[in-house]
């Protein structure tokens, strides 16, 4: 979810920096009001996070409800891009926030071992065992120590299409890895070349080796992947691009062949299957597909905008890649204890429905009520989210150092858009990665 | 020293105080020197010095900075092979840039002594200076977008080829395989056997959206019957819309392809060519007889011309360095021109009382009076493309980053932008200052030498 408002246009980096100062300025006036007699009167709690925009004012209304139960009075500090440099820089100045929401397993982890964190009470944990699938808790944790509680989802297996395509092509939604590469034959016959890959950002290419990989060779492998305990040499990960290359190589399903594929961005590859000149017939990204349809070209999602999830590769099990934003307290807060109340309620079933009415959320919780989201596609995900259950697992180039996994024309990136140009030689590719790999695990 | 020193000092303070009043008067004013220096000293030391001497310090650890690797970081960098290619394309920037923006700023200078409106036309030149090498960099990512209808230069490339060539009918079609017609993708699509008098030859074709088929383009016959004694068929689109239908046959609601070229091959030569009606029908109407093979020419199905990929992984650096001419011509030229307009005029004069033609002025006078301000511009220049790195960082899209990549882009990226390893990024930045010293060495000179 984080990506496509921290990756796309560079040019719209300078101006988001702009913005992002502007709201902090702004989100102090967004106090919620207090409610007399609550067990938390007269304290303030103050919560950080990536958020702008409308889902800043989403979770505002969360925490309204939570000043509502408690009577404490709740502030929401817009943290810009990188919540790690923005935390410590807090911290160092003595005016730590008590709840920061943290976008990435990796960031999670750098703050738990800086000691910067509180482990979670008792009842949060309660909470996390009984409600969220024993591998939501498990992102949460870092040395056998519970810190992270996943308040916020995002599904990225999700494979969006234009229905009219669908029906001028006589296909439905395929459920399976080779039913799909049929179908997007089919439509490449009807004269909508399958696929609008977005080649120009890295993130979409290993989102969609991911995807494969967890499907063809299961969540343990996948593990030990993400953690390199097995090298990108390793005879699945072959496996795995080589599936990859069926696509990639296939010019009837990659829109514009590699070529185009690569000067394509994120938006533009959403303009290329739902813009007003569409000349593809699918996209696969994450949930936040359907939000760009939407607020760019016009579409309602579960309309003329719709998704099947991510098929199953060779029998395996229907991947569900994901990630989240986690709550976590900081030690060095003022109100910590008033912080850790607050994620008490955050991992209440009552807390994400308030978001999930607003739109634009999913909830890893299994308590969450289905009709409690706006929307169909929403309701959709959220169910495939938790049934999916712990198999789930988090986006792997998120989990890896960003040398590796996140840095624009290197390592991870940059070899599977080099395998985009030229999907010939799975094996020399696994080679290069595993050589970037090992350079940036410094293994 | 100081000891033995001091005391004869004192008794020469005491014995005659104000009888060596010269000597005080310098001791002070070196004083006064010392205390005015200073500042500039620390803040020279704080700021440039201590930098440097870290850097070079820090270019001998390893990423953590802990443990001493000796030259390991400086060996990393000639055996990195995106650190060489940005080595490359700095040397690349170093010798193309400088001497084309002297050259043009030269010629310009040049040129715009002589016109009426000289100083509009400096000022517009000049305009570009103003513009930050960000917003220059995001204008001229724009410019150099492949899409012709959102990169300005390609919307003229295709425009200039558009009117020499006339598109292909049918750019995205292909043969449907296994149905009697193949090819290598792009075509030519020939028929699998021959075709001889009177029977109708089915070519069918896929991969044509509904919305580009021509608006003539009427549905295909479903027997279509050359004359007697007539070699002939039909192309089509095999695909009817909604599905279904059967594959290599001609189903109710198919539409044929008008305007395609079909060949009758005899041999491995055309012997006659035909273009298609409205209903996808051709016929060869004088064609000995025999049996003939069809052929669908590539011509049919040529990719609409894409213009010139500015920003693939050939032309990057060459178009970067487009950007950057446009951004310092202005530079350039009011240097050159300021230069220009010192040099004496009875020189000038003198020579072409001689009858010296304006050619022979420019090269044999002008040039040679010039030399020290182009030599100033040149090596500015020089020292200013050493740091290139926002333009480099905007315009080059994320594949080709590495292709682009100077070492002022590969020193952040390596110390900060994920790579995390400030041992190698110091010493790509101490390489660069090594770069950079012998143009500044040649500056100092220069400078001196017009003091003296």
């Amino acid at each position: 979810m984080r990506r496509p408002s921290a990756t796309p246009r560079r040019a719209a980096a300078a101006s988001a920096a702009v913005l992002t100062l502007a709201l902090t300025a702004t989100a102090c006036g967004g106090d919620a009001a207090p409610a007399s007699g609550g067990e938390l009167d007269g304290t303030t709690v103050t919560v950080a996070g990536v958020w702008t925009g409308s889902e800043q004012k989403n979770f505002t209304k969360v925490l309204d409800a939570f000043s509502e139960k408690t009577g404490a009075k709740t502030v929401f500090v817009p943290s810009g891009d990188n919540v790690s440099t923005f935390v410590g820089s807090k911290i160092e100045g003595g005016n730590a926030p008590d709840v920061v929401m943290v976008p990435q397993v990796g960031v999670l982890k750098q703050f738990a071992e800086q000691g910067w964190l509180l482990p979670l009470s008792e009842k949060t944990e309660q909470a996390a065992d009984s409600g969220f699938a024993p591998v939501w808790k498990d992102y949460g944790t870092v040395g056998g120590t519970y810190y992270g509680l996943y308040f916020k989802a995002a599904h990225k297996s999700t494979v969006w299409y234009d229905p009219e395509a669908f029906t001028q092509a006589g296909v439905s939604e395929p459920t399976s890895f080779e039913e799909l590469l049929t179908t997007g034959r089919t439509l490449a016959d009807s004269g909508r070349p399958a696929f609008a890959i977005a080649g120009q950002d890295g993130w979409t290419l290993t989102d969609w080796f991911e995807n494969i990989y967890l499907s063809q060779a299961g969540p343990e492998k996948y593990d030990r992947l993400a953690r390199h305990e097995i090298p990108w040499t390793d005879a699945s990960v072959v496996r795995a691009l080589t599936t990859l290359g069926e696509v990639f190589g296939d010019e009837q399903l990659v829109a514009g062949g590699a070529q185009g594929a690569l000067r394509t961005d994120f938006p533009g590859s959403v303009e290329q299957v739902f813009g007003p000149r569409p000349s593809a017939g699918m996209v696969y990204e994450g949930d936040f597909v359907g939000g760009v349809a939407r607020d760019e070209f016009g579409r309602s999602p579960g309309e003329d905008a719709l998704f099947f999830p991510f098929p199953a590769v060779d029998g395996g099990k229907a991947p569900v890649v994901s990630g989240g934003d986690a709550a976590v307290v900081l030690k060095e807060g003022r109100n910590a204890d008033a912080g850790m109340k607050l994620l008490e309620f955050l991992a209440t079933p009552e807390a994400a429905e308030v978001w999930a009415e607003a739109g634009g959320f999913l909830s890893p919780h299994k308590e969450v009520g289905l009709g409690a989201y706006a929307d169909e596609t929403a309701r959709q995900t959220a169910e495939s989210l938790v049934a999916a259950g712990d198999t789930v697992r988090f986006d792997m180039s998120d989990q890896a150092p960003a040398a590796f996994g996140g840095t624009k024309g290197a390592g991870e990136w940059k070899i599977l858009q080099d395998f985009l140009r030229d999907p010939s030689d799975p094996a020399a590719t696994a080679a290069s990665l595993e050589a970037a790999a090992a350079k940036a695990y410094k293994d | 020293m100081a000891h033995t020193h001091t005391r004869p000092a004192a008794t020469a303070r005491r014995g005659a105080a104000g009888a060596n009043p010269r000597r005080r008067a310098q001791r002070r004013r070196r004083l006064l020197a010392v205390a005015f220096v200073l500042p500039a000293l620390l803040l020279l030391g704080a700021l440039v010095v201590y930098p440097v001497v870290f850097s070079v310090g820090r270019s001998l650890f390893d990423a953590d900075g802990d443990r001493f690797v000796g030259a390991a970081n400086y060996a990393e960098i000639f055996r990195d092979p995106a650190t060489l290619t940005a080595l490359r394309n700095s040397t690349v920037w170093v010798v193309v840039a400088p001497l084309l923006l002297t050259g043009i700023g030269l010629v310009l200078a040049v040129l715009t002594e002589k016109i009426r409106w000289a100083t509009a036309f400096k000022l517009v030149l000049f305009l570009p200076m103003a513009v930050s090498f960000l917003a220059a960099g995001i204008i001229f990512r724009l410019a150099y977008e492949q899409d012709p209808d959102r990169g300005v230069l390609n919307a003229v490339v295709t425009g200039v080829h558009g009117s020499f060539e006339e598109p292909a009918p049918y750019p995205t079609a292909r043969a449907r395989t296994g149905q009697g017609v193949s090819g290598p993708v792009g075509g030519p699509y020939t028929t699998d056997r021959t075709h001889g008098a009177g029977e109708g030859a089915l070519l069918g074709l896929v991969g044509v959206a509904p919305g580009a088929l021509p608006a003539d383009a009427g549905e295909a016959s479903a027997a279509p019957a050359p004359g007697p004694g007539e070699v002939g068929g039909t192309v089509w689109l095999d695909f009817a819309p909604g599905g279904g239908g059967e594959q290599g046959r001609i189903d109710p609601g198919e539409k044929g392809l008008p305007g395609v070229r079909v060949e009758a091959v005899a041999d491995g030569s055309a012997v006659a060519t035909a273009v298609t009606g409205p209903d996808g029908s051709f016929r060869f109407p004088d064609l000995a007889e025999g049996s003939y093979t069809l052929r669908l020419p590539a011509a049919n199905f040529a990719a609409p011309y894409q213009g010139v990929d500015w920003l693939g992984p050939a032309l990057v650096t060459p178009a970067i360095i487009g950007a950057y001419l446009w951004v310092w011509t202005g530079f350039a030229m009011v240097l050159i021109g300021a230069g220009l307009a010192a040099i004496p005029r009875d020189a000038l004069e003198a020579a072409r009382m001689d009858g010296a033609s304006e050619g022979q002025i420019f090269r044999k006078i002008t040039v040679p009076l010039l030399a020290p301000v182009l030599t100033v511009v040149f090596v500015t220049l020089v020292i200013n493309v050493m740091k290139v790195f926002d333009l480099v960082w905007i315009i080059a899209p994320g594949p080709v980053q590495e292709e682009a990549g100077v070492l002022a882009t590969r020193m952040w990226l390596v110390s900060f932008g994920g790579g995390n390893d400030q041992g190698l990024g110091s010493a790509l930045s101490v390489l660069l200052l090594l770069l950079v010293i012998p143009a500044m060495v040649v500056n100092v000179r220069r400078f001196r030498r017009s003091r003296g």
